[in-house]
């Protein structure tokens, strides 16, 4: 067998050879600007994007004119929230999400509520000014604030309610399972939500949100509905129509298509705005300027017709290698949780935490298969993973995570492979482990006064 | 990230797994770190009444710079009076090692261990000590 094998295809997916030769002919002779109107060049490059702007269109059920292509879905999460605030604030200010989501949305929304924040203590400042009738030092303002009792000033709180830039965002928790609690959502939705952005499914966990009956409750309260759709699009049902879906961040290299290119869904009827966060010439219909990336968007609409065609089949197929994947490993070893939902998950979705071994140390000992873990050493961070604590998992447990992702090109041989490896690895491992010992021993970990570091 | 070739051989081949009779008089035990943390360590030293270390045996949970780190002290410490072993600086086994800024504390980890278990080793001494004292 050729190794190493490749089981990590949340992070991203090989080319697929189809692909490929669909893009060759637009990095070669057919180079031209999809925006120069007046020759055969522009003219090729041009009907070459409307065609994939068509075939990503038909993978997500939208129209063609409803696709705006992008440099990948972090931009297009970006676009949608930042873009959504921006031109709605006048009908309002707050944002609905969850914790589990990707960071491109849980950052963006820390930006905005970051722009609305500072913009409240440039209102302080001036307010202090005014009591004060005189400059005042920045260190001074809090030490004013309190005397002044600026938290009660009619006159600071009438300025507040006109800011309109930034937004406020609400993160919600999910529920063990990793799905959102729709009572929940419901309870979070106020006048003022202009937007809720839940996820198709969990990069790390796979679980896979109840879209159609949020988007049903956002349409029913008149708020917007954005779904980062990245990890789902190909893999499960997906359709911007029966989801009720208004925003809808995809990319190409999650379904074997390159990288750099993206898109973002915006409804036409009834018609979404965006304001636009990157200033141009006016391309994707002022909603994202920059000279279209003719290669990536021809890849991209390859990729999404193959996934349209082939998803059911490869769906069923790769669910069954994941199961023979889970079987194995859960048979053979004991002490194995399954991380997220069992019944709501992508189909190549495996996230384990093998209790007592440490993730990091398990894929040193497995190189030569390629998965991720939800280890703190893994990430720059040094934090176990945002996600699987979200979902209450202790961080001894998260530590122990590992990630299988399940793609187009994994073959049951590998899986047969990976699982002989990982179960012996695991093993060794945990003859190592003092934690395994004391747990076997009946220790219960949790009464010893572990020294945090 | 990269590892180095030296945590990668310890890695692979660890020194010195196991696990001694921590009620024997004669060995220390350190247990140090935290799941919660990614790392826990166990090192135990088999110590001679002259204050000899004969023997060292480690368990850890922890990602390959712990487990090498753990395996290196193994190996470090036998041979020499507890005196000497505590001298053993985080820094040397992290120089050794060639261990990355973000690998540090594993180190930290390693040289927290033998003190640890030196420092049972000479609390059960001084029981036993106190202990005969009373009987006599």
């Amino acid at each position: 067998m050729t190794l190493p094998i490749y089981m990590d295809n949340h992070a991203t997916t090989a080319l697929d050879p189809r692909v490929l030769e669909a893009m060759l002919p637009y990095l070669r002779e057919d180079f031209g600007n999809a925006a120069s109107r007046n020759h055969a060049f522009g003219w090729r490059a041009e009907a070459a994007v409307e065609q994939a702007r068509a075939q990503v269109a038909a993978l997500i059920g939208a129209q063609p004119n409803e696709i705006v292509f992008t440099s990948g879905a972090t931009e297009s999460d970006n676009l949608a929230l930042k873009g959504a605030a921006e031109f709605y604030r006048s009908k309002g200010d707050h944002i609905v999400t969850l914790k589990t989501e990707h960071k491109a949305i849980l950052d963006s929304g820390k930006r905005l509520e970051r722009m609305r924040q500072e913009r409240l203590e440039e209102l302080k400042l001036l307010r202090l000014m005014e009591l004060t009738g005189g400059e005042v030092r920045p260190e001074d303002v809090d030490a004013l604030a309190a005397q002044y009792k600026l938290d009660q000033d009619p006159v600071l709180q009438r300025w507040a309610s006109v800011v309109r830039t930034g937004a406020r965002v609400t993160y919600l928790d999910v529920e063990k399972d990793g799905r959102v609690s729709l009572e929940k959502l419901a309870a979070a939705i106020t006048d003022r939500t202009i937007l809720v952005s839940v996820m198709l499914a969990n990069n790390e966990i796979g679980t896979v949100q109840p879209l159609a009956e949020i988007g049903k409750l956002c349409r029913a309260r008149g708020v917007l509905f954005h779904s980062d759709a990245v990890q789902g699009v190909g893999k499960v049902p997906f359709d911007v129509e029966s989801m009720k879906i208004d925003l809808a961040s995809v990319t190409a290299h999650k379904i074997y298509g390159p990288k750099g290119i993206g898109a973002l869904y915006v409804r036409r009827k009834p018609r979404v705005r965006i304001a636009p966060i990157i200033d141009g010439g006016g391309h994707e219909r002022g909603m994202r300027s920059g000279t279209l990336n003719v290669a990536g968007i021809v890849g991209f609409g390859k990729a999404a017709e193959i996934a349209r065609t082939e998803m059911a089949a490869e769906s069923a197929r790769i669910l069954a290698l994941r199961e023979r994947l889970r079987a194995k490993l859960m048979s053979e070893l004991d002490m194995v949780i399954l991380n997220g939902s069992l019944e709501h998950r992508l189909p190549g979705n495996l996230n384990v935490s093998f209790a007592y071994v440490e993730g990091e140390a398990l894929m040193m000992a497995i190189k030569d298969v390629a998965v991720s873990s939800g280890s703190a050493c893994t990430s720059a961070s040094l934090e176990p993973s945002y996600v699987l604590r979200a979902l209450g998992v202790e961080e001894d447990m998260a530590h122990s995570s590992i990630r299988f992702g399940l793609g187009r090109f994994n073959t049951e041989a590998q899986v047969d492979t990976v699982a002989r490896l990982v179960v012996d690895k695991v093993k060794k491992l945990r003859e190592m482990s003092p934690l395994y010992e004391m747990a076997r021993e009946g220790v219960d970990l949790k009464s010893i006064a572990w020294s945090a570091h | 990230m990269a590892y180095s070739e030296k945590v990668v051989e310890h890695y692979e081949n660890p020194r010195n797994v196991g696990t001694l009779d921590k009620s024997d008089p004669n060995v220390g035990t350190g247990l140090v770190g935290a799941p919660a943390c990614g790392d826990v360590m166990r090192l135990q030293l088999r110590i001679s009444d002259d204050g000899v270390i004969q023997d060292a045996k480690f368990k850890t949970f922890g990602c390959g710079s712990a487990i090498a780190s753990s395996s290196l002290v193994t190996e470090w410490v036998k041979g020499k009076t507890v005196d000497e072993a505590t001298q053993i600086t985080n820094k040397e086994i992290a120089k050794e090692l060639s261990l990355p800024p973000v690998k540090i504390h594993c180190s930290v980890l390693a040289e927290d261990a033998i003190k640890a278990a030196i420092e049972d080793f000479k609390k059960k001494r001084a029981e036993r000590q106190a202990a005969a004292s009373l009987s006599s």
